[in-house]
């Protein structure tokens, strides 16, 4: 089979402005997304670790059922199915004037998807600090929502850094599946680009170099913040 | 969408559901393993005492592993074809695709559980005359692999998960299959309700076993 590489073509208006644009979208579906799984993920995360049976079922509960079922699944009932069960005024304001739809169905899916990677991360830092700090703050006098947030959470989010690392960069990769329901992030430019040029190899080069681009700044960026934030004392941190 | 969840929708597409499922078992089982293989070979390189080697299986699993699955999905629906100079069809292309991609992620695993075995075992069996490959295949590899088990079976979950991303070329496997159904009857929120309830059974029942597993198991 003959391929004309036409590598002049990624230059081209439109198709330079399409993959800037693509990449701009990704970067914003991952990092909006982001903000949802970290905090919400925290909270699951703390739940599970709590002694209150109710909390640890519901965490319990959320983690499977968002691990347990594919986040392509999980998008479409976001965008099909969420609309439906609504009250009907909620349901045809999610129909019709929620912002951005397919972007912000997208941001929700991702965000709550990841939370569940998140929680179980902030979980097993809570869990690793073992029990006698808690039981010090608590003989201190604080309060257990003092507890977690002077004693246990600053400790276990700085161990947790380099899974947290992964999870960012997983909720990247992921939001290509945003694809699906017609966000037009890199991969979906990319792909648009090969069909209206026919030179699929140097469109998707193009998506490859990007996401490789964007794991080697994120990586970057997460050194430095694990090696600023490492527990002193905590050698398996720096060996790495 | 006409109201109420009609269940009649699903009992009648049963079998077209089930040739779905078939497709999406048949590709999960290839891909672990053609995955499991790929990544033995790929931690054998990345722990060989040669430099070379060791550094181009990890760029290897690095690259792989910034990528997402349907960027490599897409690539290989292209590029299988271009190099065979033939059209092989979606399931081949996305095999292959699965097959290297999912080989990146068990490398780790299984580096990771040879890892864990002892270094003393390594030394008895040298100690033994054993050579290199008779110490992995008979006392590194077995122990390494029971170790590794769990994180396997997980992976497998993961990548059973996966295989739903198959829809971007239109492979028809059980999501593809109850989509298809749903558009032509519009039935949109039973066939995705049905769709999300049997992987969430099948990968909840897959994921208490693993646990299960780990704690009877362990060596």
């Amino acid at each position: 089979m003959q391929y004309n590489w036409n590598w002049g073509v990624l230059l081209q208006g439109p198709y330079f402005e399409w993959i800037l644009s693509g990449l701009g979208w990704t970067i914003g579906t991952a990092v909006a997304a982001w903000v949802i799984a970290f905090s919400l993920g925290s909270v699951i995360g703390v739940m599970r670790t709590t002694n209150i049976p109710v909390l640890r079922a519901i965490g319990t509960a959320y983690v499977e059922l968002f691990r347990n079922v594919p986040l392509l699944v999980q998008l479409f009932l976001w965008y099909f199915v969420f609309p439906e069960l609504l009250p009907k005024v909620a349901g045809h304001w999610v129909k019709r004037d929620l912002p951005l739809p397919e972007f912000s169905t997208a941001v929700v899916c991702l965000g709550t998807y990841s939370a569940s990677r998140v929680a179980e991360q902030v979980r097993a830092g809570i869990q690793s600090i073992g029990q006698g700090q808690r039981y010090a703050g608590l003989a201190m006098g604080l309060t257990p929502v003092q507890v977690y947030r002077y004693v246990l959470l600053p400790v276990a989010y700085r161990i947790i850094v380099p899974p947290l690392t992964s999870d960012f960069l997983g909720i990247f990769k992921n939001s290509s599946l945003a694809l699906t329901i017609g966000v037009l992030e890199l991969t979906a430019q990319t792909r648009q680009i090969s069909e209206y040029t026919f030179q699929p190899f140097e469109a998707f080069t193009a998506a490859t170099v990007l996401y490789c681009l964007i794991t080697f700044i994120v990586m970057t960026a997460m050194r430095i913040v694990e090696r600023r934030t490492a527990i002193p004392g905590m050698i398996s941190l720096e060996a790495k | 969408m006409s109201g109420g969840f009609d269940l009649h929708v699903i009992y009648q597409n049963i079998p077209v559901l089930w040739e779905g499922m078939q497709m999406t078992f048949l590709l999960t089982i290839l891909a672990i393993g053609g995955g499991i293989l790929g990544g033995t070979i790929l931690a054998l390189c990345r722990l060989a005492p040669f430099r070379w080697l060791s550094l181009v299986a990890g760029s290897y699993v690095n690259f792989f592993r910034s990528m997402p699955l349907i960027l490599v999905i897409f690539w290989f629906y292209f590029l299988v074809p271009f190099i065979l100079g033939r059209p092989v069809g979606g399931f081949y292309s996305v095999l292959i695709a699965f097959i290297l991609f999912e080989a990146a992620y068990y490398c780790e695993i299984i580096r990771a559980g040879i890892s864990s075995v002892g270094r003393g075992q390594v030394a008895a069996g040298q100690a033994l005359g054993l050579t290199y490959r008779q110490n992995m295949r008979y006392i590194v590899l077995p122990q390494a692999f029971r170790n590794m088990i769990p994180v396997l079976l997980t992976q497998a979950i993961v990548l059973f998960q996966d295989t739903s991303l198959v829809y971007v070329v239109g492979l028809h496997d059980f999501l593809v299959n109850a989509d298809i159904v749903a558009n032509r009857d519009n039935r949109l929120l039973e066939m995705y309700t049905t769709v999300a309830l049997v992987y969430f059974v099948l990968c909840l029942v897959g994921s208490m076993g693993v646990r299960r597993l780990q704690r009877s198991y362990a060596l």
